[in-house]
């Protein structure tokens, strides 16, 4: 069937080549059990073990240098794991090819064929199958014109590469990738290399090609926003470790340790002591539950700052308004705590008219934040 | 800030016309200049000088030295063991260039370092030891009687003198555009479904192409010119290993000037058409793609 993005999900994954049962065109779920791989003796992945729900639109989210790369390129079969398994619903595909794996890859510098067209970069992984495999011609060019229409690149199939914007050039190679059918799509850092504003649109162009194909998807990011604003579920990983799995509110609002809260949205951190359940540093001192008593470090949000009012129950701490930048939906004020220290706090544009001036004296209520025993 | 308050002109561009327009980079008169004064000084003037020398003969002189059937026998021989060779290199030049680039093992930096030799290496003692070597006496030589394959004094013998010679062509020519190939664009490929031999022939050769073949032109164009090496290893026999320099040289010991610059000229002629040819085809791919 040509790719054609008006169709249900399930019928344009429909083929009549290699894939021929509709099991084989179900969503495919990602199991990756106890993976280690690692790099002259650095270990770049040390026990990890993911599911991707089939359907789903994963972000892997970590530093460089954290393994996301690297846990892309196994499940890909771009890599192979020294100790692990990799599973596709319930085939193990630990050592297979990728191309046997059914995976379309998008490469972060695009990879695309500089000496052809982008018709042909597309139609690439059609050309090269065998036999009975391979569609007719005419087939072929009209999925590449399908696929060009789907990435909303009509009109361009016999550009070259270099004559294309990196966005454009992006746009292609998620169209090659996807010519094959893949049963998994899996994309290094797509966004990296492009502006802002193309990386907003385009983000929005994966979300809207993932919802109308609905192919288990995995990208790798080193941007948290973009992690939290595209994902179904983002996967946080530390150096070598997989830190947390969750939605991008559970990951928000539930870090499970230090690092991800640190990592995953804006948050004021603070090195202190834990005593008989109240956290302590300098200035501000919160209550914090149920964690051990010894040094902690406590990430407290920037909406976890609260203009106080009359209510003064709870824990709250003064400190002297520095700066105050109100340039977006909410007002971002920086306020200097008696004890020197510089923190970001949010108020609403109603709270505005309670400001003092610069320089003046304010008291935050303090209504959330995590504090995590140190390691 | 005052930095900004000073108004004086810059200096003012001039404008030229046509080919001649101002181009944002600097310097288009100085090195055009210095192109063609030494091209000129260098290989021009010398050039033509032998073509004027060899007009000063009558016609049917000229034809009955420049194609006699002992020159007509010594630019075959020059043609088709340069092609040859370059073929060679154009093989074993891109095996080196790949293993250079894409692996790591001990002795890369004196693997390296051998393939410029050939360069360095004055081609006499080239020749000689070659001869030496390739000798129904020597090492290799000895061994490949064995199997019936005379490997030197004979056209064999020349075609491996040239394909000595040659080798860096290949390798360095290649070599950077096989760096700047990245691997991913493989990874691609393989990704998508393409065998190891089609990711060869449709992703990797289309890209290594226009460097390769100037490699191989310069292998070919090297080993039309080359004398030192050859004649130790050729034997010299009229009509049968005596390679075209080599009667250029002949004719001029023989104070025969006229002969000399006309066998020459033909040289020159036919090499200039072959490099042409090999250019033409390189610009013809390189348009093809678009850069």
């Amino acid at each position: 069937m040509p790719y054609d993005p008006e169709l249900p999900s399930e019928a344009q994954f429909m083929t009549s080549s290699a894939h021929s049962s509709d099991a084989a065109r179900a969503p495919v779920e990602i199991r990756a059990a106890g993976i280690c791989k690692s790099f002259a003796r650095h270990p770049a992945l040390n026990d990890v073990s993911l599911d991707v729900r089939p359907g789903e639109l994963l972000a892997l989210l970590g530093p460089s240098g954290s393994g996301k790369t690297t846990l892309l390129r196994v499940i890909a079969g771009l890599e192979f794991p020294e100790d692990g398994q990799i599973l596709f619903d319930e085939t193990d595909v630990t050592f297979a090819a990728a191309a046997a794996r059914g995976v379309g890859f998008v490469f972060q510098q695009y990879a695309l064929f500089r000496h052809m067209t982008v018709a042909q970069n597309i139609s690439f992984g059609l050309d090269v199958r065998k036999g009975g495999a391979r569609p007719d011609k005419a087939e072929r060019a009209r999925r590449v014109e399908a696929l060009l229409k789907l990435v909303e690149l009509e009109g361009l199939g016999g550009r070259h590469p270099a004559q294309l914007s990196g966005g454009q050039r992006q746009r292609v190679a998620l169209a090659r990738a996807l010519a094959v059918e893949p049963r998994v799509l899996l994309l290094d850092e797509p966004f990296g290399a492009l502006d802002a504003t193309v990386r907003k649109s385009l983000r929005r162009e994966l979300r809207r090609i993932h919802d109308a194909t609905g192919v288990t998807t995995v990208f790798v990011t080193h941007d948290q926003e973009e992690a939290l604003e595209l994902a179904d579920r983002v996967a946080v990983m530390s150096r070598g470790q997989l830190e947390q799995v969750g939605t991008p509110a559970e990951v928000y609002a539930h870090p499970s340790s230090a690092f991800v809260a640190g990592f995953v949205g804006d948050a004021n951190r603070f090195c202190g002591q834990m005593l008989h359940g109240r956290f302590t540093s300098g200035a501000l001192s919160v209550s914090a539950p149920g964690v051990a008593d010894g040094a902690a470090e406590a990430f407290i949000r920037p909406h976890h700052f609260e203009m106080a009012t009359d209510d003064l129950s709870g824990d709250s701490v003064t400190a002297r308004l520095e700066r105050l930048v109100a340039n977006g939906p909410y007002a971002r004020l920086e306020a200097r705590l008696t004890d020197g220290r510089i923190v970001d706090a949010i108020a609403s544009h109603a709270q505005l008219g309670d400001l003092p001036p610069a320089g003046g004296e304010i008291v935050l209520k303090i209504t959330g934040g995590h504090v995590f025993a140190s390691a | 800030m005052a930095g900004f308050a000073s108004t004086r002109p810059l200096g003012r561009v001039k404008r030229g016309e046509g080919w001649l327009r101002r181009s944002a980079i600097p310097g288009f008169g100085l090195t055009f200049g210095v192109t063609a004064t030494v091209l000129s000084l260098v290989v021009l003037i010398p050039l033509s000088a032998v073509a004027a020398r060899a007009l000063t003969l009558s016609p049917d002189a000229f034809l009955k030295v420049a194609f006699s059937v002992r020159a007509v026998d010594a630019y075959w021989l020059s043609i088709w063991t340069s092609l040859i060779a370059a073929s060679l290199n154009g093989v074993f030049g891109l095996a080196i260039a790949w293993a250079l680039v894409r692996y790591r093992f001990p002795g890369k930096m004196a693997l390296n370092a051998v393939v410029d030799l050939p360069f360095a290496l004055p081609t006499a003692v080239a020749g000689i030891a070659l001869a030496t070597l390739y000798a129904n006496t020597g090492l290799v030589g000895a061994l490949l009687e064995k199997v019936g394959i005379k490997a030197a004094y004979n056209p064999v013998g020349i075609v491996i003198a040239l394909t000595f010679v040659g080798v860096p062509f290949v390798v360095r020519t290649v070599e950077p555009i096989l760096k700047d190939l990245a691997a991913d664009v493989e990874e691609a490929s393989a990704s998508l479904g393409a065998s190891r031999l089609q990711t060869l022939v449709r992703v990797v050769a289309p890209g290594l192409a226009p460097a390769w073949l100037t490699g191989f032109a310069m292998a070919f164009a090297r080993g039309i010119g080359e004398y030192g090496s050859v004649i130790f290893i050729a034997g010299n026999m009229p009509y049968r290993s005596e390679i075209a320099p080599l009667l250029i040289t002949i004719q001029l010991e023989q104070f025969d000037y006229g002969a000399a610059s006309a066998i020459a000229l033909v040289m020159l002629l036919i090499s200039f058409a072959m490099l042409l040819v090999i250019n033409a085809t390189q610009a013809w791919m390189k348009r093809s793609r678009v850069r």
